[in-house]
């Protein structure tokens, strides 16, 4: 599909924006479950099992049980716990994920043809919001997302969850310091906020990629944003072994599956951040989109491979990395950057 | 899949390796410098390509670990003690069994009941012959005290089944007269392993 840019295109109209938004909400979902089928696919593969089988040829329609697990599993909700909260918690999660989505380009751009009824001939845009600080809007929806899994724990009346929250607050605030400084870095080069201005600044192909003139930046947001999307080897939120699953003990059902669609809409979203500020967005000529699937593909394979190869880390070793090797390395790399720029 | 994997009881001979764990550091200097090395080294991303390198030997080179179990099955051992089989005669197609009581006598769990009687010919008969499986401990003395070969313990380890009743009767554990030709020679418990030879010693003749 042509790249266009931004002067050429045509008008967004408010209902090509909402188709957007019913796009987005229902493919990400899908995709999230099927993620999991993913992941557990490849974690099967790596330990030289076979994963999920019966359900369907090769195990493919396992998403479609699990689903009807989820949906008719009872509702439970304890005893001593904060109702509303515990109810709205997920929810929080779900939403944000799902909001932060709203800013970063997700599927090309398409108009729908003429012949349908009603909507023919709508636009529908790549972002259903293009907004002009695009990554400042999505960097601080994910970290409100922050709520989702504190509330969670702190509403249960449950200890593993009670853990599972304190974890989360530490874990989640302090990765944003490393996230936010470690992308400050492009953000200067490129002297924008907005996705698309990311894009274009790296048209040129392989060579004009921000990877190269910001490894270390590029290597210190992978490890920040896999400690944001709660990943092995930053997976304490819910570590089996020590806290049971930590905020989500007590969750059952739908409201479990809203902080797993929620958890894996975040690593859609860091994957695409990833892949349009650091490798070259989807400005290929000729191939244009497929190329940012795959690097979008690329790096949700990178965080199954990551979960099926290492260990996970401790709480106080979390803590270590981030406040007394990434923090340095980000501000050090910022103030590199800027010195380059003013020589 | 052969059978080489458990037919391999010299337990301890496989090469085994001592680990240099080195030491670790106590001073800030040397933490600082582990950690810094650790960083350059790449360690992380030999863990990477060991599951990677897994997951290649998986998809492409057929080193899938997974058995399928209901509907594959993993060769057992010979040697393996499960549901009992009763043997008959090649020749004539009569069980082997001749009556002697052994194997009720020698049972540490009491669970093998059989009855007996003299038939026209004056042989001993076999009348009724059960094992009680819910107490059989599948020790094996039965099969090693038969002086006929005639009960031995079969490879047949799937003992799931709707009665109490099942598998324990004499017909249930006899070979079937259709399937004689089939029917195996007995290699199971007591039988000697293919390298018994090595694991033999020559006894002195000072003793």
């Amino acid at each position: 599909m042509e790249t266009t840019l931004v002067e050429n295109l045509p008008e967004v109209t408010a209902a090509g924006v909402i188709i957007k938004a019913v796009i987005i909400l229902a493919i990400i979902s899908a995709i999230a479950g099927f993620g999991t089928f993913i992941e557990r696919k490849v974690l099967a593969f790596m330990q030289r099992r076979l994963g999920p089988m019966h359900v369907g040829p090769y195990g493919l329609l396992q998403l479609a049980a699990d689903g009807i697990k989820l949906f008719t599993k009872e509702d439970i909700i304890p005893q001593n716990a904060n109702k509303f909260i515990f109810m709205v918690a997920p929810i929080i999660t779900a939403a944000t994920a799902f909001i932060a989505l709203a800013a970063v380009p997700v599927f090309p751009d398409f108009t729908i043809p003429g012949w349908i009824p009603l909507l023919g001939g709508t636009f529908v845009p790549a972002i259903s919001a293009d907004l002009n600080i695009g990554i400042l809007f999505v960097l601080g929806m994910m970290a409100s997302g922050l709520y989702g899994p504190l509330l969670a724990g702190m509403s249960q009346a449950n200890k593993w969850g009670i853990i599972g929250a304190a974890r989360t607050a530490i874990q989640f605030l302090s990765y944003e310091v490393v996230t936010g400084l470690s992308i400050l870095a492009p953000i200067m080069l490129v002297g924008s906020l907005s996705f698309v201005d990311f894009n274009n600044a790296q048209a040129g192909g392989i060579s004009h990629w921000l990877i190269w003139q910001q490894p270390v930046a590029f290597v210190l947001f992978l490890i920040a944003g896999f400690a944001e999307t709660n990943r092995t080897p930053f997976d304490l939120l819910e570590h089996e072994a020590e806290i049971v699953s930590g905020y989500a003990t007590e969750y059952s059902g739908m409201r479990w599956g809203m902080f797993f669609i929620g958890e894996y809409a975040n690593m859609i979203t860091i994957s695409i951040i990833a892949a349009v500020v650091f490798l070259g967005g989807y400005s290929e000529v000729g191939i244009g989109w497929l190329t940012i699937i795959l690097k979008v593909g690329f790096f949700f394979f990178l965080m199954l491979w990551v979960r099926a190869s290492w260990p996970h880390v401790r709480p106080d070793q979390l803590m270590w990395l981030c406040w007394k090797v990434l923090m340095p390395i980000a501000v050090v790399n910022v103030v590199i950057t800027g010195i380059v720029m003013m020589v | 899949m052969g059978l080489e994997q458990f037919k391999n009881r010299n337990v301890g001979t496989q090469n085994y390796r001592m680990l240099d764990l080195g030491q670790s550091p106590v001073s800030g200097m040397e933490k600082f410098r582990q950690v810094a090395a650790r960083t350059v080294k790449g360690e992380l991303f030999v863990g990477l390509w060991v599951t990677l390198r897994e997951m290649i030997n998986a998809l492409l080179k057929g080193q899938m670990h997974t058995v399928k179990y209901p509907f594959e099955k993993m060769p057992i051992s010979p040697r393996y003690r499960a549901i009992h089989d009763m043997l008959r005669l090649l020749e004539s197609g009569h069980y082997r069994c001749i009556g002697c009581g052994l194997c009720e006598k020698i049972c540490i769990s009491n669970c093998i009941t059989m009855d007996t009687r003299y038939d026209e010919n004056q042989r001993k008969e076999v009348t009724e012959y059960t094992i009680n499986f819910g107490r059989c401990i599948f020790c094996g003395y039965c099969a090693e005290v038969c002086p006929e070969l005639a009960i031995v313990h079969g490879q047949r380890y799937e003992t799931a089944s709707e009665q109490r009743a099942s598998f324990s009767l004499f017909e249930d554990m006899l070979t079937p007269i259709d399937k004689l030709n089939l029917q195996q020679e007995y290699q199971g418990f007591g039988a000697v392993t293919p390298n018994a030879d090595e694991n033999i010693k020559q006894t002195p003749l000072a003793y």
